[in-house]
């Protein structure tokens, strides 16, 4: 195993297999995103306590789901970073920030928007929201602290240690519900053996899971992708590229770019 | 179909503004995502170019220089 992995520490490969990987992403994130969200938007059987405003569950549930499904994965990427040194680990630790953010921010949104009719306030203090809140701040410190180094590989580590200190709040959020006295419903899909919820509800959430996981996948390659390119950018194999790619966009006047930035 | 009609589904039994507000806040907010990563992507290797072809004037610049002196 370690011997087929092993390549992909090079970012040459990195990139070839983000190319590879980025179109299916996209296009799975497009199907399930679509199929999940007008089955549970329309077709989906009312809630019989909270009718129609259930269904932001579609979006909510799986946002917050991945935001901590991805915040472990870049927790991991930061601990490979910091064990084998590579620095292809700790640019995909920080493709994943952003995504993570955008996903907590979601999750935080889509709750406020559905605290309001059914508890009556966007916002409480309540023990699941605040270490979901936590959650955001993390991701952006991470974010932040990558930006403050001039030394990528420095900022790599120190961001890393930071991604790996604030795992320990995934397991606070995940059983605040139980721990606390909570205002926040109980987990609905996790216990597998006796779902609290009706089947013909249940798949098109998992379909939206599903499809906000391509989601994920299709960003952090993308932003991947970005990173080595910054990170290699006079690299030959970059340039290379580079060239190619450009100049097939500006085909007839490759030499349109000789005025910029002289 | 759960609605009767459309009017009724854009309704929402009566929290339009809630579901509406949520679906469209994290679409917008993916999308922006989406679009923002992409687009970085091409403006980074036209960087590339341009300061590779920069560097190849100044040397040829430079190289001018010294066959003149």
């Amino acid at each position: 195993m370690w011997k087929w992995l092993h390549p992909y520490a090079k970012t040459e490969r990195a990139y070839q297999l983000c190319l590879t990987l980025q179109p299916w992403f996209w296009v799975g994130a497009l199907v399930c995103l679509s199929i999940g969200t007008v089955w549970g938007l329309a077709f989906a059987p009312q809630d019989y306590q909270q009718g129609d405003s259930f269904r932001i569950i579609y979006i909510h549930v799986p946002s917050a789901i991945l935001s901590m499904g991805t915040y472990v994965a870049m927790a991991i990427a930061a601990l490979v970073g910091m064990v084998w040194q590579w620095r292809t680990a700790y640019m995909s630790m920080i493709a994943m920030a952003p995504i993570g953010a955008v996903m907590t921010f979601i999750a935080l949104f889509t709750g406020a928007a559905w605290g309001k009719p059914m508890w009556g306030a966007w916002w409480v203090w309540d023990a699941r929201l605040t270490s979901e809140l936590i959650l955001l701040f993390l991701y952006m410190g991470v974010i932040a602290l990558y930006g403050a180094f001039e030394d990528k590989q420095q900022a790599g580590k120190a961001a890393g240690v930071m991604a790996l200190v604030g795992v320990v709040n995934i397991p606070i959020i995940h059983y605040s519900v139980e721990w606390w006295n909570t205002l926040h419903q109980g987990a609905t899909i996790s216990k597998f053996d006796n779902p609290s919820i009706a089947p013909e509800m249940l798949w098109p959430l998992l379909i939206n899971l599903l499809g906000f996981a391509f989601f994920i996948g299709a960003v952090t390659t993308a932003r991947l992708r970005n990173e080595i390119v910054l990170r290699e950018l006079h690299r030959p194999w970059v340039q290379a590229l580079a060239t190619e790619k450009v100049s097939k966009q500006t085909s007839g006047s490759p030499n349109v770019n000789l005025k910029e930035g002289s | 179909m759960q609605f009767e009609s459309f009017a009724d589904f854009l309704n929402m039994g009566g929290y339009a503004f809630y579901v509406w507000l949520s679906f469209g806040v994290t679409f917008l907010a993916m999308g922006i995502i989406a679009i923002q990563s992409l687009s970085k992507h091409r403006a980074l290797l036209k960087q590339v170019v341009v300061e590779k072809e920069r560097k190849a004037r100044i040397k040829k610049a430079r190289q001018q220089q010294q066959d003149n002196t």
